[in-house]
């Protein structure tokens, strides 16, 4: 897995990764950056809602959830 | 020229907050930070104010003043919403930003949660480079300390270059510091030397070229440099808000020029940065520039914070695992609404009885005192069998529930919990094309409709807004949920006895809420496939750690605002109400009273809905507030002449039954009372909010038809089986 870049929605709970790119535009690029969401920053995936989504990360020490939708256009590196 | 530009300019803006000064030596102070650091807490504890403050984030979404005396001068405090960055793209973030900026405040106070530090740094980075005059302060001081996290204020303060001071607002600790700095800073006694984040060389030579032009028309008004760096950002809003605030024109800084600067400076060719959209030629400097600043607060952060990371939020996931889990989330969700209602009712019940042979105990002395003076028999009708008696209704059957519920749900709130309830159902309001928000939204329905309604200011898309605002009244609020209460104490669950009742009447109400939910969805989903067509837009949730609540200061300052508040509306609306009802039973029309003549014009149609004509009148006279719909109700059947009186609430159950209840017009009577028009305040506040009739009228219709389709359907089918 090593150096492939994935969706941060499809790391499994538990497991760190590494953002490496955003593809999102406008405002919601924005909103991630605000979020602390800039490239190298580590997350890790915590937990899914009943249904599935959203599902929750730690970011920079904060939990925040995102839905499919906008954590889909987070690119990472497992680690 | 400019000073009276600029004077007009902050008054406008002063009036839009709303500021007043007592007097022009007064020192105004901003409170700013991230959500939910306790800006409201420490603006409370300083100003002794009530502003409502809860565990998520988005509490506060209107400005509040106060303000609070110390060494002999007056500081006005301006709590601000709370917002994570000031690159504006909210309202709430433009609101924060522009008063930081133009509102001319004497010192701003950064608000920062100690647990947190990294992230909230981010907001002090920025604020920092729009002004000097910067106090932080690092608050839930006591939940680091919880939680074995170290801060090095000291060494904080060092490199940002301004003072820091520690704070646990909750408790009051480091207050007395943290005026004392503002003081200092206020009266120039210290001077900050703010730290200033470096960019890389493209953005800070563009940011020179930028600040070349402007800085003749600028002249010292306003921090250049941050200016030059906003436009390089690409965040036009800037320009408006320095026109509208300082009567300055940049306009002529279009687009173009800061391309053109941009061109200048880096080795991107002029034709390529002027044919390139908006969007690509800033994307990347945007990113850059936000970059530099993450990197400088992680920077900050890693030389002053000291803990175990890893530990410290063990106990929170654990409770998350068990609460927002597949198999128990939703579950553990109802269960607890349960068991707040089931509390609510058990509890409300001895205060209830007690209430009304005390109520009732007094209108007798008081007919005593009518007589013994020998005065009007229709004073006393008036004013007695009106007025008094409509009031001490509302007061035993509607106060009870309210101040049990309201502290227990505050509890919760309180705890961290209402988040977590949005994460839970966000895929049902995806499903819904709602926005995930709309959870908080609604469950501040429950407390009070208008102030869901004001709560759905923390949804940025003007679509997925309205919807929320249109759907808030589908959950029951404070003032409705007794009714609901009432009847199914009094009726559903009085047909079984026994220790069951209560069981009966929570489960019951626990399905008129889950209705009021599942008809929120199906509203919002309906509306946004037709009027209010769209797509669900992107949205963050941030669940912060469960804190413990303030049990006491709930518990005393819910029942003590309650109470009030509903004494208030009840002497507000609730008499003259009585009054009314009192004269309609008692002005007769060739031999029929008023109120029968009214009732009989509605009977037909409210027979269609499974109720009856004065039920229908009841919610109709109750529109100015909720709480009277049960009062009127009762005193409409008593002043049809079958019983005179009624002492306690087992008597009006066989009330209910000779005026012709039955189990479906109980339950037609709460499905109506769950939905049926918003009240007037709830209305008010939908204008004052969307500032359109046609979207009040609109909120207006949709639980209307919502309610009278059900209940008709219901009431047909019922009928058709031949159930009742
Ligand atoms: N333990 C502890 N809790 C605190 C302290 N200060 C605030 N809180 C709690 O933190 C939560 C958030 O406080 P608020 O004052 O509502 O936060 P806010 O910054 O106004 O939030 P927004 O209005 O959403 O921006 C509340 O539950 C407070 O009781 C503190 O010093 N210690
Ligand atoms: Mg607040």
């Amino acid at each position: 897995m090593e150096g492939t870049k994935i969706p941060l929605h499809l790391i499994p709970c538990g497991k760190s990764a590494r953002v490496k790119e955003l593809t999102s535009s406008g405002n919601l690029r924005r909103r991630m950056l605000d979020l602390g969401l800039v490239i190298d920053t580590v997350v890790e995936s915590l937990r899914k809602s009943p249904s599935g989504d959203p599902i929750a990360y730690e970011i920079r020490g904060a939990v925040i959830a995102l839905r499919s939708e906008e954590a889909s256009k987070i690119l990472v590196e497992l680690i | 020229m400019g000073l009276t530009s600029q004077s007009t300019g902050v008054n406008a803006l002063k009036e839009m907050l709303d500021i007043q000064l007592s007097s022009s030596d007064d020192i105004i102070v901003a409170l700013a930070g991230n959500p939910n650091t306790g800006k409201s807490t420490v603006f409370n504890s300083l100003t002794g104010l009530n502003q409502h403050t809860g565990n998520w984030t988005g509490k506060t979404v209107t400005t509040a003043q106060g303000n609070y005396k110390y060494r002999d001068e007056n500081f006005i405090l301006v709590d601000l919403p709370g917002t994570y960055s000031l690159l504006s793209n909210s309202i709430e973030e433009e609101v924060a930003r522009d008063f930081i900026c133009f509102g001319n405040p004497n010192a701003t106070v950064v608000v920062t949660d100690a647990t947190c530090l990294e992230r909230n740094l981010n907001l002090v980075l920025q604020i920092l480079e729009m002004t000097d005059k910067v106090v932080v302060c690092v608050n839930l001081m006591d939940e680091a300390k919880r939680k074995k996290i170290r801060i090095d204020l000291k060494r904080l303060s060092e490199l940002l270059g301004v003072p820091v001071i520690g704070t646990s607002a909750r408790s009051g600790e480091g207050l007395e510091e943290l005026m004392d700095a503002v003081y200092k800073v206020s009266h120039n006694e210290i001077t900050t030397k703010p730290i200033r984040i470096q960019y890389d060389d493209d953005i800070e030579n563009t940011i020179q070229y930028i600040e070349e032009k402007i800085k003749k028309s600028v002249d010292n008004k306003i921090n250049s440099r941050w200016v030059s760096l906003k436009l390089i950002d690409g965040d036009m809003s800037i320009i408006d808000s320095i026109n509208k605030y300082i009567g300055i024109d940049l306009s002529n800084i279009t687009n173009n020029e800061t391309k053109l600067g941009l061109a200048e400076v880096s080795s991107t060719p002029l034709s390529e940065v002027l044919s390139t959209s908006n969007d690509l030629a800033y994307g990347d400097l945007r990113d850059r520039i936000v970059s530099s600043i993450v990197k400088l607060a992680e920077n900050i952060s890693h030389q002053v914070v000291n803990s175990q990371r890893q530990k410290h939020n063990e106990l929170d996931r654990k409770i998350d695992n068990i609460l927002t889990s597949k198999a128990f989330g939703i579950p553990t969700m109802i269960a607890l609404l349960g068991i707040i209602f089931w509390i609510t009712i058990v509890g409300a019940n001895v205060p209830s009885d007690a209430i009304a042979y005390v109520l009732f105990g007094i209108e007798d002395k008081l007919t005593y005192l009518f007589t013994t003076y020998n005065l009007p028999n229709w004073l006393h009708g008036a004013l007695v069998l009106g007025v008094y008696r409509t009031l001490a209704w509302v007061v035993s059957v509607m106060l009870p529930p309210m101040a049990i519920f309201f502290p227990l749900f505050t509890l919760l709130e309180d705890l961290g919990y209402l988040p977590r309830i949005a994460f839970n159902l966000d895929n049902f309001f995806k499903k819904a094309c709602a926005h995930g928000k709309q959870a908080l939204t609604m469950c501040m329905g429950f407390g009070c409709n208008a102030a869901g309604v004001i709560g759905c200011r923390i949804i940025d898309s003007p679509r997925e807004r309205l919807i929320a605002i249109i759907t808030n009244f589908f959950v029951p609020c404070n003032g409705r949920f007794p009714i609901l209460i009432a009847v199914t104490t009094i009726f559903i669950a009085g047909a079984v006895s026994g220790p069951m009742q209560s069981v009966i009447a929570t489960l019951s109400i626990t399905l008129v809420i889950i209705l009021g939910v599942i008809m929120t969805l199906l509203v919002s989903k309906i509306l946004s496939k037709t009027i209010l067509k769209g797509l669900p837009s992107s949205f963050t949730l941030e669940l912060p750690p469960y804190r413990k609540p303030q049990v006491g200061r709930i518990i005393v300052r819910s029942i003590f605002d309650r109470t009030i508040f509903v004494l208030g509306r009840a002497v507000i609306v609730a008499a003259p109400a009585g009054l009314i009802i009192w004269l309609m039973a008692n002005v007769n029309i060739s031999g029929i009273s008023l109120l029968d003549h009214s009732a009989g014009f509605l009977q037909p149609f409210a027979n269609l809905l499974g109720m009856d004509g004065y039920i229908l009148m009841a919610f109709i006279l109750g529109l100015p507030a909720n709480e009277i719909v049960m009062p009127i109700i009762i005193m409409s059947y008593m002043a049809t002449g079958t019983m005179i009186e009624l002492e306690n609430l087992e008597a009006l159950r066989s009330l209910l039954i000779s005026n012709g209840w039955t189990w479906l017009t109980a339950i037609n009577v709460m499905l109506f009372c769950l939905m049926h028009f918003p009240c007037a305040t709830t209305l008010l506040t939908i204008k004052k909010e969307t500032k359109s009739w046609k979207w009040t009228f609109v909120s207006f219709l949709v639980p209307t038809i919502a309610g009278i389709t059900l209940t008709f359907t219901f009431t047909q089918i019922v009928r058709l089986l031949g159930l009742a």
